[in-house]
């Protein structure tokens, strides 16, 4: 590539604002006795390192899974015992049993800063990077613009940075997975995209359009003859992937099911886990819960075959498009709308699961710069509560603005809002048969997006000077919650069209390959 | 806009869409504006105003940053002006860091406490020693992040004197557009300003913009801000000579003859007594007052008679006040090679001055370095009187002072490399020598800056931001370029690699190794004495072009 070090200085940027964003607090800094998820992940850690395999998911006494007990697939495990070695090797008072509970220091800070990083830096960075460059018909220019925006998303960097995760992991390995099954490398991308899920079983909100796209290209290969292989190979190599990194696990049948049960607790209620942490989620439940208790209506098992339908008829359409026209573009529609779906309807979710929507979206950030940009703000501002729960409000609001002013004048969104740059075309074609004055939807949605952008704005304003009232301590929060989930289900439709009237001509079909 | 300037064809086209548009016309209207409006303050053709933004957002991401002595200095300099009365702002002594800025700093600092006290009314109490709270933490970063705002309108002046013959089709490879990056991006003012903590950038933004005056013709102006800028901080005294030799050679003089030499009877004393005039009213106006506060004093003594003007006395300035971090120091041709054990252990951070007696080589006197000083300057001076090639001569002139006041001036603190760094960023977008210049001095001067950074959480800020800077230095410069000569030949690119090695061994090896407790002062020995070459080298290079360049009529008869 002729411009590597536009390249290279592009992901220096994104590395220091990482790197800044750490300096900050993180989740449950100070807040004994439960602490947050940093303090998760460094008890993961003691876990994984004093304890044989067997116990890891067992609550015992040395394992009370009361506290921050183990609910991520084995890779995450596998994860915190490669930390733990390093932790025992520079200090093992972080790691040691039962005392190092809610052990805080600047320097383990420092540690713990320093592991995100170099996950971020080994799996999802290179990953930006490889795609911006595979991307096709835009110019270097672009692609460096395109890689700048994606790494600068607020979203993930709060959340990993600041809040502490190591989400960059899971969505690095789905991106390595949407890299190779656009590239054609169907076993490496259904391979990466198996890790993924190994290591966070969120990624499952993902799955279901990497099966579609994969079984389509199958059946467009004629499921006789090479198709077959192929879906045979594939199969092989799942197959293989899961037995490998579950392989400690399969000595007892009780051993697996009790991993499965502890990342999937089915018994929690409806959003009965959220209330318990306190939090909103943008979702479609916890927003109509203001006006109709879904939870104390209707016995468990309803509420689950409920979300469960909503969630599939959501996401029916897209994947049988997907799968009779299987394209790589039409794959990162789906990806969004898929996982979309998922975080708008599906059970258990929590706000931080946006950040799985908000990576597909940077995938399409080239195609429709403005829908992404006003998304991908939106997405960030669902999680204010969070963030200002773990005193992020001045990272937020810089970090924000940097990605809003990176998009703006890298892909000048304000000029790209005519029918045919919001793909819209053939929708308003179709519309128009019917309908001959159907010419105003470009302009509705720059209206749209000038009112989400000022609530938006108004809101954290409110939020962050105003007291709430002392009857609804959370009025805010469901505040933030409700229009945020106004906005996807703006986003939901919005999508879906794009997906459903995809044009068919072979154009825009090898953007990727 | 577009979409307004669309709007009447579109309706005289299609009859149908007048119905709707009857309803949605003031909408439209209104729609179109916004976004227009919106466009505009974020359009891809104000790349300037994105790069500031940018720089600005990255300011504030640095303000959990650790932050140095400077900042209590600054606090309590707050404190001083804004609870005593003028007459006691010099003599004030409760905390160990008494003002010792010229009087404008102080009204400065006089200012900006009126805007504290709605912060954190403590911040302002003078025997709050050592005060931090963490409302004063973002008022002072404030501060300085805002006050920024006068060094991008000066990178902005600067930037229209670059001439744009040469520009490239594409916007990343006009001079205007990697002259901005390389000011606004500035990794010397980035880490001094806003993690280490002073007010560098306003005062280097007075600096740029009389130096863009002076490029745009407007002596006066120039002279004005210049002298202004004098009276803030008085390390600017060091490039004086420069200035002075050019406005009397090429603006008192208002002709020359043909071959270049001056032409004596083109004298104008109007505007000689014009700039002598501007000297003086912003002399009187910053040390007046303190001058007949001092009268007054000497006609009433007080018990405790204590010469303010010590404080504010240039020369005593130049030769007393200059803070000194010992080893940190960047003297290259009288390199300190200090016995470990006599070294006071409180030296090794305090700013405070302090003096030495080198146990190696023999101590060098103030006077010494003064002479020395003036040595060096004076070559570049006559050329800039002999050979006078217009405000670009002007601007060597002015980094040949800087550096060789930094190369040996007594007590010179490493910071003061950027008085060379920043006005060569001008010179190096317009010619491949000085590029290649600028990239040796820019790369070496801003590693010699990594040891005021010593804390674990601020190390991979300041290599990010490192490469960031340097790599973009040098690739954007090669690619304008890359028609001429490549910019460096295998001994400077040996020598710029060996940074790497040089970082790699003092940060991440040195620490681990047994000499870490009996010689603990070797990594910054090795910095310096690394740095100091290439310092040397990049003024020795200068001085050479400066000197063998012809004069301005020649090269135009070529």
């Amino acid at each position: 590539m002729e411009k590597w070090h536009l390249m290279a200085t592009v992901v220096l940027i994104g590395l220091t604002v990482r790197w800044t964003v750490s300096l900050n607090s993180y989740s449950g800094a100070g807040k004994p006795p439960m602490f947050g998820d940093y303090e998760a992940q460094r008890h993961w850690q003691e876990i994984t390192f004093n304890l044989p395999v067997e116990q890891w998911y067992f609550n015992s006494s040395d394992n009370n899974l009361q506290y921050w007990g183990l609910d991520y697939p084995p890779l995450t495990a596998y994860h915190s015992l490669l930390c733990a070695y390093v932790a025992k090797f520079i200090n093992p008072d972080w790691i040691a049993l039962h005392s190092s509970r809610g052990y805080e220091s600047q320097a383990h800070k420092l540690f713990m800063r320093t592991t995100v990083l170099i996950a971020d830096l080994l799996i999802y960075i290179p990953a930006v990077v490889l795609y911006c460059c595979c991307l096709k018909e835009i110019s270097t220019k672009k692609k460096i613009a395109n890689a700048l925006c994606i790494l600068l998303y607020p979203g993930l960097i709060l959340i990993d940075y600041g809040h502490f995760q190591y989400n960059s992991v899971s969505l690095g390995f789905a991106l390595w997975g949407v890299l190779g099954v656009s590239c054609d490398w169907d076993l490496l991308g259904s391979l990466a995209f198996c890790l993924a899920i190994n290591y966070k079983q969120m990624e499952l909100y993902h799955s279901l359009p990497f099966f579609c796209f994969l079984l389509g290209k199958c059946f467009k290969k004629g499921l006789k003859g090479k198709g077959f292989v192929l879906l045979i190979k594939l199969a092989c190599t799942v197959v293989a992937c899961f037995i490998l990194c579950w392989l400690p696990f399969f000595t007892e049948r009780e051993q697996l099911l009790q991993v499965l049960r502890r990342l999937f607790p089915v018994d929690r209620g409806l959003f009965e886990w959220i209330y318990r942490k306190m939090d909103k989620v943008a979702n479609i439940w916890c927003s109509f819960s203001i006006f109709l208790k879904i939870k104390d209506i209707l016995p468990r098992h309803i509420q689950i075959v409920i979300s469960f339908c909503f969630t599939f008829l959501s996401l029916l359409p897209a994947c049988i498009k997907l799968t009779l026209q299987p394209s790589p573009k039409g794959f990162r529609f789906t990806l969004v709308s898929c996982a979309l779906s998922f975080f708008l309807f599906s059970f258990q979710v929590h706000e931080k699961s946006i950040l799985l929507v908000s990576l597909p979206v940077c995938l399409v950030l080239s195609e429709i710069p403005f829908m992404s940009t006003w998304f991908l703000l939106v997405s960030t501002f669902s999680m204010l509560p969070l963030l200002l729960k773990d005193e992020l409000l001045m990272p937020s609001v810089v970090t924000t603005m940097a990605f809003f002013i990176a998009c703006a004048v890298s892909f000048s969104i304000f000029e790209k809002t005519s029918e045919e740059e919001l793909q819209l075309k053939s929708f308003s074609i179709s519309v128009r048969k019917y309908l001959p004055c159907f010419t105003f939807l470009p302009r509705i949605i720059q209206y749209l997006f000038l009112i989400s952008v000022i609530s938006m704005v108004l809101l954290t304003l409110i939020t962050v000077t105003l007291e709430p009232p002392q009857k609804l301590p959370d009025l805010f929060s469901v505040l933030v919650c409700f229009v945020s989930c106004l906005n996807f289900l703006f986003f939901l439709v919005y999508f879906n069209i794009i997906i459903m009237w995809d044009s068919k001509n072979g154009r825009n079909q090898k953007k990727i390959n | 806009m577009r979409a307004a300037a669309r709007e009447p064809s579109l309706r005289r086209l299609s009859p149908h869409a007048r119905e709707p548009g009857c309803g949605s016309s003031w909408l439209r209207a209104r729609g179109a504006a916004v976004m227009a409006a919106l466009g505009f303050a974020t359009g891809s053709g104000n790349w300037f105003s994105a790069l500031a933004l940018g720089v600005t957002l990255l300011k504030c991401l640095l303000i959990p940053t650790y932050h140095s002595t400077d900042f209590e200095v600054h606090r309590n300099w707050l404190a001083i002006t804004h609870s005593l009365p003028i007459s006691q702002w010099y003599y004030e002594a409760t905390s160990e860091w008494t003002l010792d800025y010229p009087p404008f700093f102080a009204w400065f600092e006089y200012a900006l406490s009126h805007v504290a006290k709605y912060f954190d009314q403590e911040m302002l109490n003078v025997h709050n020693l050592n005060y931090s709270s963490s409302r004063t933490l973002l008022f002072q970063r404030f501060s300085v992040i805002f006050t920024d705002v006068l060094f991008v309108y000066a990178v902005h002046e600067c930037c229209k004197c670059v001439d744009g013959k040469k520009a490239g089709k594409e916007l990343t490879e006009k001079p205007k557009f990697i002259l901005s990056v390389l000011l606004l991006w500035n990794f010397g003012l980035l880490i001094v300003d806003h993690i280490h903590f002073q007010y560098n950038g306003f005062l280097f933004g007075l600096m740029l913009l009389s130096i863009a005056r002076l490029f745009q013709k407007r002596h006066v102006e120039g002279a004005l801000l210049f002298a202004v800028l004098l009276h803030f901080k008085h390390i600017y005294l060091y490039v004086a000579p420069a200035y002075g030799i050019y406005l009397l050679r090429s603006y008192c003089f208002t002709a020359n003859k043909p071959d270049g030499s001056i032409r004596w009877n083109s004298f104008s004393f109007v505007r000689l007594t014009s700039l002598g005039l501007i000297v003086f009213l912003v002399s009187a106006l910053s040390l007046g007052p303190f001058l007949a506060l001092e009268i007054i004093m000497w006609c009433y003594p007080s018990p405790t008679v204590n010469p303010a003007l010590m404080y504010v006395d240039p020369y005593k300035e130049f030769l007393n006040i200059y803070i000194s971090k010992t080893l940190n120091n960047q003297h290259g041709l009288e390199l300190k090679l200090l016995d470990p054990n006599k070294i006071p252990k409180a030296s090794m951070t305090s700013g405070l001055v302090q003096q030495f007696q080198h146990t190696v080589l023999p101590s060098v006197t103030p006077l010494a370095t003064l002479i020395c000083t003036l040595m060096a300057i004076l070559p570049s001076v006559f050329c800039l009187w002999f050979k006078p090639q217009g405000p670009r001569g002007f601007l060597r002139c002015l980094i040949l002072c800087a550096l060789s006041s930094f190369l040996f001036g007594w007590h010179v603190h490493e910071k003061a490399i950027l008085l060379a760094v920043l006005p060569m960023s001008l010179l190096s977008v317009g010619k491949a020598g000085d590029a290649s210049i600028f990239l040796i001095l820019t790369t070496t001067g801003h590693y010699s800056l990594f040891p005021l950074l010593f804390t674990a959480p601020e190390l991979p800020i300041k290599i990010l931001l490192m490469l960031l800077f340097t790599i973009y230095s040098i690739s954007s410069l090669k690619t304008l370029f890359r028609k001429e000569k490549p910019l460096f030949n295998w001994m400077e690119t040996f020598y710029l690699l060996g940074l790497g090695p040089l970082e790699v061994f003092c940060e991440f090896v040195f620490p681990f190794t047994s000499w870490k407790l009996k010689y603990p002062f070797i990594p910054l020995l090795l910095t310096s004495v690394y740095c100091a070459v290439g310092i040397t080298y990049a003024w020795f290079k200068l001085y050479v072009s400066v000197l063998t360049d012809p004069p301005v009529g020649k090269t135009k008869k070529q």
